[in-house]
């Protein structure tokens, strides 16, 4: 008969295995879009002709793929708050609700992409286009991520199992908010 | 009984235990649905500013608002107000890198010349002189570094 161990808690600093597991995982997404975002202030700054070409971007549906990306972000701190209280089906159903919104989210932007490149404006437009791909197709990308996860964990969720990875993946979610949240103001309003 | 079932302790164990501390079980009392009506109405205001049409109120309106916003996200839905401080801590390290990765590059990258290279408008580089790479004369001493100075404009010609 073999046991299967597992560290669930970090002793010495007091912080379960698997949040601070995200958390250092949240440290390395911060290198990564940090030197995105960084170099992306440094040229923009020196090139004050981009603004012409970020005033083709479309504000309107920046803003509303915020708004769901803070929507997505209530119902999954909703789910957070449902699996503390042990109702896992709850969980589960508010986590499916937060896919939802990401592919929401996903479709508004296959349009919107859709729209700019039949306008001509691809990765090879210039400096300010090339960044425009880079830096939201490389969130577009954390978003499916996130999305096949939060799939994964409703599923265990939905039986009441492993509720503890519900406010695990809830934190990556608002991280991946939070990095729209200075996109959305760096790609679509300074113009 | 099966091989695993120990193993289940862990895995099916309750939200409470052990992955989840009193002080997380306490955040929970917040309410998040107020929580997200201030950060739309947040949102409607960075959308408002552009159109005053005055540049400072357009940033100020969408960057100071953006930050607002991500320190609401961090502190109420991550619940980093009441996270452990080994969190803190590796995040404000990697927020240093981050602003140490700005400070160390920004003067170059955003200089528009130096000591035998120049920008144009497209943000190309070209050099300025036939010697881009002397050693020794890295830096900013040599007065023909300056946009205008003597000796600059004639090499540009190829």
């Amino acid at each position: 008969m073999s046991v299967k161990t597992i560290a669930t808690q970090r002793a010495s600093m007091n912080i379960p295995t698997g949040r601070l597991g995200v958390w250092w995982v949240l440290v390395s997404e911060i290198v990564i879009f940090g030197g995105v975002l960084v170099s992306y202030i440094m040229h923009r700054l020196g090139h004050v002709e981009w603004a012409e070409q970020a005033a083709y971007t479309n504000m309107w549906a920046g803003a509303f793929n915020t708004l769901v990306l803070l929507s997505s972000s209530l119902s999954a701190v909703l789910a957070h708050q449902a699996a503390e209280r042990g109702d896992g089906p709850k969980a589960a159903k508010l986590l499916y609700l937060t896919i939802l919104g990401g592919g929401i989210f996903l479709t508004v932007k296959t349009f919107e992409w859709g729209h700019e490149i039949a306008e001509g404006f691809t990765l090879q437009s210039g400096g300010f286009w090339s960044y425009y791909y880079t830096a939201a197709g490389l969130h577009a990308f954390h978003v499916m991520a996130g999305m096949a996860v939060m799939a994964w964990v409703a599923s265990s969720a939905r039986k009441n199992q492993e509720l503890h990875r519900v406010e695990n993946v809830g934190i990556y979610w608002h991280f991946v908010d939070i990095v729209w949240i200075f996109l959305f103001p760096l790609l679509y309003i300074a113009k | 009984m099966t091989a695993h079932a120990p193993a289940d302790v862990h895995e099916h164990a309750p939200a409470h235990e052990p992955e989840h501390t009193p002080e997380h079980g306490h955040a929970h009392h917040r309410n998040y649905v107020k929580i997200w009506a201030v950060l739309v109405v947040l949102l409607v205001v960075s959308v408002t500013g552009p159109m005053f049409g005055i540049r400072v109120v357009t940033l100020a309106a969408a960057f100071g608002v953006a930050l607002v916003k991500a320190y609401m996200v961090a502190k109420n839905f991550m619940h980093l107000d009441v996270e452990k401080p080994i969190v803190h801590w590796i995040l404000l390290v990697a927020l240093a890198l981050m602003v140490l990765l700005y400070g160390a590059l920004a003067p170059d990258v955003q200089r528009s010349a130096g000591t035998g290279w120049k920008k144009d408008a497209g943000f190309h580089h070209s050099f300025t002189t036939s010697k881009p790479r002397e050693s020794g004369r890295h830096g900013e001493k040599s007065g023909a570094s300056q946009p205008g100075a003597p000796g600059t404009s004639e090499h540009d010609k190829p």
